[in-house]
C-alpha cells in the first residue's frame, strides 16, 4: 500500500490538548517552535468533562495550609503516592490557581471577590480532622472553564495545532526520542514529526470497562506509544471507580453533588455510609464510597434489588441546585429522565480515573526503569503519567490540579532540557516503518473475512467490568489474564470495513482497540500480582493493606505476549503510613 | 424494539453526489441518536463517519441535524423522535465525509473576536484579581458554550456567503467583553462593529432554538451592540 509521508520539524511536540498538554504548550510557545497534536479538536478533550473543581489551599473561605492538603493527598493515596511529588503538587497549587485566574478562568467568587472554594470528598483541615473548603470551582463545569481558557490562550500565543492527527508511534534512536509518526485523520497519510522534545498528555484509559465516565477518546494512546518502545508503565492496577456514575450509562454525577450535601441512600432509604465511614459519611474518598455502594448492591440493598443506589439532593433546594449543580441536573434529566430537585437519582460505581500510567520524575521526564534514568527527549504529564501524586487512589479535585501543575512544569522543564540540546538529532532512516506497517496491515484487511472489532471490544469491556472492577479476587483476575491473552491473539484477525485512507474512522477505532487490549492485559496482570487491599485495588481474598510486602510501586513491561514485572520503593518524606480510616 | 435511521452519506473521494442510507436496527430503552450511530457503524457499516467523544453533551463533538433540527446526537433521545430518524451533517459547513463537517471557518471566525482575556494592567503577583459575585454572574450564559456549532449552522445570516461572524463567535466575544476583568472592547470594536459583526444579526433567533445548552447568542449580540454604542457616545 502506497502511503504518503510528509515531514515536519518542530522543537517541541505535545500530544494531547487537554489541560496538561495545553499548559505545557503555553509555557514553551513563544520561546521555542511548539506544535500540539490532538486526535480531537482541543476543546473536545476530556478535561472539559471535569466538573467538581480544582484543589488549592488558598484559604479564601477558611484557614487552610498546604501541609493539610498534602496530608489529605498522602492518606487519600493510601500511602502509595510519592511524597516529594505530592508536596510539589500542593505547594504549586496556590500560585498556579492564581495564574489560572489571571489567564481568565471564570471561577465562582466569594462575597469579597476572591476565588470561591467548596467542600469535597477526602479534603479536610487539621490533618484530616475537620471540614474543609478547598475546591476552587466554576459552577459544576470547572474543567470546561479551564480547558477553554487554556485553549484560547494557546490560540492567542499562536501555538501551532495539528487537529485530528493520531499519534501512531514514537521515533526512538539509541534510547533517545526524536519525534513521532502520526496519521492525518482527515486526508489520510503518514506524518513524521521531527522534534527535540515530545510531551505526552494523552489522558486516561478507563474505556476498557463497560460502565465508564470516560469519553470514547480515552483509549490510553500515550501508554501504547511508550509500551511499544519497550518502556515500562507504573501502577496500572490502580484504577478509580467513581461512586456516582449515572446508572447504566456511566457518565459522571460530580462529587460536588456530595460536596454540596447530597446523601447516598439504599433500597431501605438508609444513609448507608454510616456503616462504612461514620465520621466522613458521603465525603469519604471515592474508593471507600464505591466499595460501600458495591457492598450494598452485592448484598441486595440496591434500589429494587438492581445494581444501583440513589443520590438524593432534594433537601438542597432548587436555588442551590440551579446555581451550583446545573450541569449535573441536566445530565440526570436527559439520561434518566429524573429531576434532582424532586427525585433521587440512580447511580453506580463507574470506571473513572487511571492513577497509573507512564512513569515520570518530578520534571515530567519519562523514566526508563525503576531507577532515576530518564529517556532523553520524552516527557509526560496529566492522567497518562504517573509521578506518582495519586498513589493507589486519587482525591477529587486533585486531577485537574495535577494537569495544571505538572503540565505547566513540564513545559518549563522542557525549555531547560532544550537549552542543553541546541539542535535536532539526525532522524533515523526508517522513522515511519512501524507506523507504516501497522496502518498498511489494517487497511489491507478491508472486505476480508475475520473478526469485527466490536466483538473484541465488547468482550473486553464486559469481562473487565466483571473481573477487574471495585472488588477483585485471584480467580477473577486469573480468568481475565487468560481472556486478555486470548483477545490479543484474536486481534491479529481483526478486519475493517473501510480500506480507504480518506477520513477513515474505522481504522482509528481499530488501532485504539489494539491499544486497549494491550494495556487492559497489563492491568489484569498487575492486579493479579498485588495480593493486598490498597486504595482502589481491593482484593477480597486478602485481608487489608500489607505495607510489609506491598508498600511499593508496580512497574510493568509488555514484551511480546509476556509481561515482565518489577517494583520500586515509594518516596516518603513527611508522613509515615498509618491506618486509613474515615 | 426496532427503529429506522436514514443517514446522510457522502465521500467526496468516491461519490459524485450525496445519498441517504437506510438502516433498521434493534435499539435499547434509553438510547440516543449517538447510540444508534454507534450500533450502525459497529455492526452494519464500519465506513460511517461521525465525530463523538464524551457522550454526555459537554465536548460538543457530535452536533448534527436530526430530523431537521440541530442537536447533539449524544443528548437526543430516540424516544423523543417519532418515525424515521433522519441524520444529516450541520448545514452550511462543508462536508468532509458523511456527518463530519469542516470547522475551519467556524474556528477562524472565533479567533477574529480575540476570545481571550485582554488586560493591560499586570495581575497581582501573589493572589487572584478580585471580582464580585455579581460581576461574575454577568457572563453566565456565555462561558458554558461548548463550541458545538449548532447555533452558527442554524443561522440564515451565516448561510449567506458566510459573511457573518455568526452567533457562536459573538457569544464568545461577549463572554470576554462582558467579563469585568477584561479591558478589550477597544481592541475588538473593529471586528465587532464591522460589516460581518454584530449588525449582521437579523434577530431571527434560530440560534436560541438550536443551542443544546439553552444559551442565548442573540442576547449576547444585543449586549455587544449596546456596549459598542455606549463606547461611541
Amino acid at each position: 500500500m502506497n502511503l504518503d509521508v510528509v515531514y515536519h520539524k518542530h522543537d517541541v511536540i505535545v500530544v494531547g490538548a487537554g489541560i496538561a498538554g495545553l499548559y505545557a504548550a503555553l509555557k514553551t510557545s513563544g520561546q521555542v517552535d511548539t506544535a500540539v497534536l490532538s486526535k480531537v479538536y482541543p476543546t473536545r478533550s476530556h478535561s472539559g468533562a471535569a466538573q467538581g473543581g480544582c484543589a488549592a489551599s488558598l484559604g479564601n473561605v477558611m484557614e487552610d495550609h498546604w501541609e493539610w492538603h498534602m496530608y489529605d493527598t498522602v492518606r487519600g493515596s493510601d500511602f502509595l503516592g510519592d511524597q516529594d511529588a505530592q508536596e510539589l503538587l500542593v505547594r504549586d497549587a496556590v500560585p498556579v490557581m492564581y495564574e489560572m485566574e489571571h489567564l481568565g478562568v471564570p471561577f465562582d467568587r466569594t462575597d469579597d471577590g476572591r476565588i470561591a472554594q467548596r467542600p469535597f470528598g477526602g479534603h479536610f483541615g487539621n490533618f484530616g480532622k475537620t471540614p474543609m473548603k478547598r475546591s476552587c470551582y466554576a459552577a459544576d463545569r470547572t474543567g470546561h472553564a479551564q480547558l477553554h481558557c487554556l485553549y484560547q490562550q494557546c490560540v492567542k500565543n499562536e501555538v501551532r495545532f495539528y487537529n485530528e492527527f493520531y499519534a501512531l508511534s514514537l521515533i526512538m534512536h539509541d534510547g533517545v526520542c526524536q519525534g513521532l509518526v502520526a496519521w492525518d485523520m482527515r486526508e489520510g497519510g503518514l506524518h513524521v514529526f521531527h522534534a527535540r522534545a515530545v510531551h505526552l498528555a494523552t489522558g486516561g484509559y478507563a474505556r476498557c470497562w463497560k460502565i465508564t465516565s470516560n469519553a470514547m477518546a480515552n483509549t490510553g494512546d500515550g501508554l501504547a506509544l511508550v509500551m511499544r518502545q519497550g518502556l515500562p508503565l507504573e501502577d496500572m492496577e490502580f484504577v478509580q471507580f467513581h461512586p456516582t456514575g449515572v446508572w447504566q450509562h456511566g457518565m459522571l454525577v460530580s462529587e460536588a453533588a456530595r460536596g454540596e450535601g447530597g446523601y447516598l441512600i439504599n433500597d431501605k432509604g438508609e444513609r448507608f455510609m454510616e456503616n462504612y465511614a461514620k465520621a466522613k459519611m458521603e465525603l469519604a474518598p471515592r474508593d471507600v464510597v464505591s466499595r460501600a455502594e458495591q457492598t450494598e448492591i452485592n448484598e441486595g440493598r440496591g434500589i429494587d434489588g438492581k445494581d444501583c443506589v440513589y443520590i438524593d439532593l432534594r433537601h438542597l433546594g432548587k436555588e442551590k441546585i440551579l446555581t451550583r449543580l446545573p450541569q449535573v441536573r441536566e445530565l440526570a434529566l436527559k439520561f434518566v429522565g429524573r429531576d434532582m430537585i424532586t427525585d433521587p437519582i440512580p447511580i453506580q460505581p463507574t470506571a473513572h480515573y487511571s492513577m497509573g500510567g507512564i512513569p515520570v520524575n518530578l520534571d515530567t521526564a519519562v523514566l526508563s526503569g525503576t531507577g532515576k534514568e530518564t529517556v532523553p527527549g520524552l516527557f509526560a504529564s496529566g492522567e497518562c503519567a504517573c509521578v506518582s501524586v495519586h498513589g493507589a487512589n486519587r482525591l477529587g479535585t486533585n486531577s485537574t490540579l495535577e494537569c495544571a501543575v505538572y503540565g505547566r512544569r513540564g513545559g518549563l522543564k522542557m525549555l531547560d532540557y532544550l537549552r542543553q540540546k541546541p539542535s535536532h538529532d539526525e532522524l533515523r532512516d526508517d522513522a515511519d516503518a512501524l507506523a507504516r506497517e501497522e496502518v498498511g496491515k489494517l487497511l489491507g484487511t478491508a472486505g476480508k473475512q475475520g473478526v469485527r472489532p466490536v466483538e473484541l471490544r465488547e468482550e473486553m469491556q464486559a469481562t473487565m467490568q466483571q473481573n477487574v472492577a471495585v472488588f477483585r479476587n485471584e480467580e477473577g483476575l486469573k480468568k481475565q489474564v487468560d481472556i486478555a491473552q486470548d483477545l490479543r491473539r484474536r486481534y491479529k484477525d481483526v478486519v475493517l470495513d473501510d480500506g480507504g485512507t480518506y477520513s477513515n474512522s474505522d481504522l482509528i477505532e481499530a488501532i485504539e482497540l489494539g491499544n486497549m487490549l494491550d494495556y487492559s492485559y497489563v492491568i489484569a496482570r498487575c492486579a493479579l500480582e498485588r495480593t493486598e487491599c490498597r486504595g482502589a485495588h481491593w482484593r477480597i481474598d486478602h485481608e487489608g493493606r500489607d505495607d510489609k510486602n506491598w508498600h511499593k510501586h508496580t512497574m510493568a513491561w509488555l514484551e511480546g505476549d509476556d509481561i515482565r514485572l518489577d517494583y520500586k520503593p515509594v518516596v516518603i518524606t513527611r508522613f509515615q503510613p498509618e491506618e486509613r480510616k474515615y | 424494539m426496532q427503529r429506522t435511521f436514514k443517514v446522510f452519506r457522502f465521500n467526496p473521494k468516491t461519490d459524485q453526489e450525496p445519498h441517504f442510507d437506510t438502516f433498521t436496527i434493534e435499539v435499547g430503552d434509553s438510547w440516543t441518536v449517538l447510540d444508534g450511530l454507534n450500533a450502525i457503524k459497529w455492526h452494519h457499516d464500519g465506513t460511517l463517519c461521525y465525530r463523538r467523544s464524551c457522550r454526555h453533551g459537554i465536548c460538543g463533538s457530535c452536533a448534527m441535524t436530526i430530523n431537521g433540527k440541530n442537536d447533539l446526537a449524544c443528548e437526543k433521545q430516540l424516544a423523543a423522535i417519532k418515525g424515521t430518524i433522519v441524520v444529516e451533517p450541520l448545514k452550511s459547513f462543508p462536508v468532509v465525509r458523511d456527518l463530519v463537517v469542516g470547522q475551519e471557518d467556524f474556528f477562524d471566525k472565533l479567533r477574529l473576536v480575540k476570545p481571550w482575556l485582554i488586560r493591560r494592567e499586570p495581575p497581582p503577583t501573589d493572589k487572584e484579581r478580585l471580582q464580585s459575585p455579581q460581576d461574575r454572574r454577568v457572563i453566565d450564559g456565555t462561558w458554558e458554550c461548548i463550541l458545538c456549532g449548532a447555533c452558527t449552522s442554524s443561522c440564515p445570516a451565516y448561510w449567506d456567503n458566510d459573511s457573518f461572524l455568526g452567533p457562536a463567535a459573538l457569544l464568545q466575544a461577549f463572554r470576554y467583553v462582558g467579563d469585568t476583568r477584561d479591558e478589550g472592547l477597544d481592541e475588538r470594536a473593529g471586528i465587532l462593529d464591522s460589516k460581518i459583526g454584530v449588525w449582521r444579526c437579523h434577530t431571527i433567533f434560530n440560534c436560541v432554538e438550536a443551542c443544546p445548552k439553552s444559551l442565548n447568542p442573540t442576547d449576547s449580540i444585543v449586549k455587544l451592540r449596546r456596549r459598542l454604542l455606549e463606547q461611541k457616545l
